[in-house]
């Protein structure tokens, strides 16, 4: 007998059995969908943040004040717990040792409840000083940013990102207008473009101000982190050496310098991680669903019984009935994935909405492939026994 | 309608009253030579502590062309004895030899090519595919000999035909009647033109008058010069068969020609005959015709 012949007993069995059939399929189709739907999100989340990182351009040198290259890797955060912070003495000094090659831009974020009439909102306080459009890459859409002046005096003036911009004064050009940043008076003096929403943090919800009246205003001397922009990308080596040079009299050794690759890098593996994590923990629920195809095909091996043992009298061999029932658990399979990778496909398309999400290729080849060998690997031991039985054993069977 | 009531035996010796002293060695002269022989065969089961011997050193030999009725009352091992002889099942001891040559090295998958090629069964139970037509129940065995799909319908159909089922193709088994599953089951028996069919208690389950039509194909296939082998607890349906083999409880108590041996077709001539009246309708003419056409 030919496989052609397999084929179509074992299809044959399935559309006897519609509805168990659909069901078993169902374990495979929510494995197979969980896989690709799961391993989108991952990618589409490391595609969206590394797009980010990267649109800040390739000479960005991000320095933080404690030696965590080996274990974590956000950059352009907050002081990440080290026991000594930078002050704006040591940005000075960087900008000094620097000198034309790189501008420096120290940084503080806090955290800033904002009011202008009845309106009130939370947001994040970004402050930089007068190059601070350098780091926080966005277009103006009214007013200005401020000027060095404005740094220099610590002059309470605030450029308001998408979000603040439009809860406070919907539809309104917000320059000249006022807002209270944690209860004090502020000056709004221009707006920022909508950047669009991330998992790296809302980048529309923030107030922007010089890093000196920031500094007042949250009663702190500290800052959280200094980048410098390396005039020529190509000595960024160069760069990166005097700015641990500088700062080694007073912090030593615990001097972190990311360059913008290196982030990447870190960002990259951690999020890959993740990916891998998610696709394992998506892997477990199509392990189950093969299971099920195990016990469908075991209870219908025990089932099938007489059939087997007529089979086997009228002249089936052993390979007739193993690729019989092995046939059916591939179908099984095969078509449950195909259906999992049209819903999880489907899903992830509808999920872009709200989550970036990347379809990849090889989760797909990997979801199809994986439920494939679940059929085989989890239909030949119910074939095998199906096999193996007595014709007379089976005929007798009740 | 062609009939010959007194089909009689040339060579019967042994009357029926003395067939329960006739020693077993004593058998009459084989009609041809023996196809498949069973020597000192015997079959236990172990169920537990108890062990059910079901046949007690048989010897028996089938041979080529003849009509063979084995029979005994129930639980006498009729059935294990017909597997055996069938190669369906294995004896605990003893041989079974096919054309003279011992079967049990060879594998199951070697046993299953041979009963797919040479041996039609008919079960005691029908043993049906449910839910498959009539027609791909009949294909079944031409599907494991490799035949191609349209020449497995075609031949599937020629056989329905043989057994008077012609118009039922499409037909579920649980759309028959006992009387054509039980035909359809001689049909998947003969479609792979074998040269031996063995039946289990082919009218075990059949009124009369499709027992009279089972047995009026059954002789017919054997006129065609196929050894038939036919099981039963029945005498008068032994009556049938050129040889009658008794068994009582495993063991074979008696080997004996039949004398004055009853013709299928002049005893369903009979039948409509009498029942003219009563029993006209549905399986009544068109039977017969297609029947008769297939087998003459
Ligand atoms: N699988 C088995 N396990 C245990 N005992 C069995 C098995 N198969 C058959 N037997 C026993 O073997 C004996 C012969 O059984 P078998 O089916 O051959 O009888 P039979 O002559 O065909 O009877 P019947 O006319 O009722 O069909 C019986 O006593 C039965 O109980
Ligand atoms: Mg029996």
């Amino acid at each position: 007998m030919n496989l052609v012949e397999s084929f179509r007993i074992a299809l044959r069995a399935l559309g006897a059995n519609k509805g168990r059939a659909a069901l078993t399929m169902l374990g495979v189709i929510i494995g197979v969908a969980a896989v690709i739907l799961l391993v989108a999100i991952g990618s589409g989340v490391q595609q969206e943040i590394t797009g980010q990182i990267e649109g800040m351009g390739s000479n960005l040198l991000f320095v933080v004040p404690a030696d965590i290259s080996a274990e974590s890797g956000g950059a352009g955060g907050g002081a990440m717990g080290a026991g000594k912070s930078f002050t704006l003495d040591d940005a000075d000094l960087l900008e000094r040792q620097l000198g034309g090659d790189a501008l420096v831009v120290p940084i503080l974020q806090g955290a800033a409840r904002l009011k202008a009439g009845s309106h009130s909102m939370r947001a994040m306080i970004a402050a930089a000083n007068q190059y601070g459009s350098e780091v926080f890459t966005s277009d103006l859409v009214y007013g200005r940013g401020y000027s060095r002046s404005e740094y220099i005096t610590a002059t309470r003036v605030a450029v308001l990102g998408a979000t603040p911009a439009e809860e406070l004064f919907p539809g309104q050009n917000p320059v000249g207008r006022e807002v209270q940043i944690n209860g004090e008076r502020f000056e709004v003096i221009g707006q920022y473009a909508k950047q669009g929403g991330t998992l790296s943090g809302d980048q529309d919800n923030r107030v922007y101000m010089p890093l000196t009246t920031a500094q007042r205003l949250l009663s702190v001397s500290d800052i959280s982190v200094i980048v410098a922009k390396a005039e020529d990308p190509g000595r960024i080596e160069l760069v990166k050496h005097k700015i641990r040079q500088a700062l080694r009299p007073s912090f030593g050794d615990d001097i972190t310098v990311f360059t913008q690759e290196q982030t990447l890098g870190i960002l990259s593996t951690l999020l890959g991680t993740l990916t891998v994590m998610l696709a394992g923990i998506a892997g477990i629920s199509l392990l189950v669903g093969g299971i099920g195809i195990m016990n469908i095909m075991l209870v219908s091996v025990s089932e099938r019984t007489r059939e087997i043992g007529i089979r086997k009298a009228v002249g089936a061999k052993t390979y007739d009935i193993m690729s019989q029932f092995v046939i059916e658990a591939i179908v099984l399979s095969v078509v449950g994935g195909a259906i999992g990778i049209l819903i999880g496909w489907a899903g992830a398309l509808a999920l872009k909405t709200w989550i970036p999400t990347e379809i990849t290729w090889w989760a797909v080849t990997l979801a199809f492939g994986f439920s494939a060998a679940v059929g085989i690997f989890f239909g030949v031991y119910p074939a095998w026994r199906a096999s193996r039985l007595d014709p007379i054993v089976a005929l007798r069977y009740e | 309608m062609p009939s010959n009531p007194a089909h009689a035996e040339p060579s019967a010796l042994v009357g029926q009253a003395a067939h329960a002293e006739q020693p077993a060695d004593a058998a009459p002269q084989p009609i041809g030579r023996p196809v498949i022989e069973a020597r000192g065969v015997s079959k236990t089961y172990h169920l537990d502590e108890i062990e059910v011997h079901a046949l007690r050193g048989v010897d028996v030999a089938v041979h080529e062309g003849e009509m063979l009725a084995i029979i005994g009352p129930s639980g006498s091992g009729k059935s294990t004895l017909m597997h055996i002889i069938g190669l369906l099942d294995r004896p605990s001891t003893g041989i079974v030899a096919v054309e003279g040559e011992d079967v049990s090295a060879m594998l199951p998958n070697e046993l299953a090519a041979v009963r797919n090629k040479r041996i039609g069964f008919v079960f005691q139970a029908f043993n049906l595919l449910a839910r498959t037509t009539a027609q791909a129940n009949v294909e079944l065995p031409l599907i494991y000999a490799g035949v191609s799909a349209a020449e497995r319908a075609k031949r599937a159909q020629e056989a329905l035909a043989r057994v008077g089922l012609g118009e039922r193709l499409r037909h579920m088994p649980n759309q028959l009647s006992g009387g054509q599953q039980q035909r359809v089951a001689i049909a998947r028996a003969l479609v792979t033109n074998p040269s031996m069919v063995l039946a289990d208690e082919p009218t075990g389950n059949l009124d009369s008058r499709s027992g009279i039509e089972v047995m009026a194909i059954l002789q017919g296939l054997n006129e065609q010069g196929i050894t038939v082998v036919l099981v039963t607890h029945d005498t008068s349906i032994a009556q049938h068969a050129q040889r009658v083999i008794e068994i009582r409880d495993g063991g074979v108590v008696a080997n004996r020609i039949v004398v004055d041996r009853t013709d299928a077709q002049a005893r369903l001539a009979e039948y409509l005959h009498e029942h003219a009246g009563d029993n006209a309708g549905d399986h009544a003419g068109d039977y017969t015709d297609d029947h008769m056409g297939g087998l003459q």
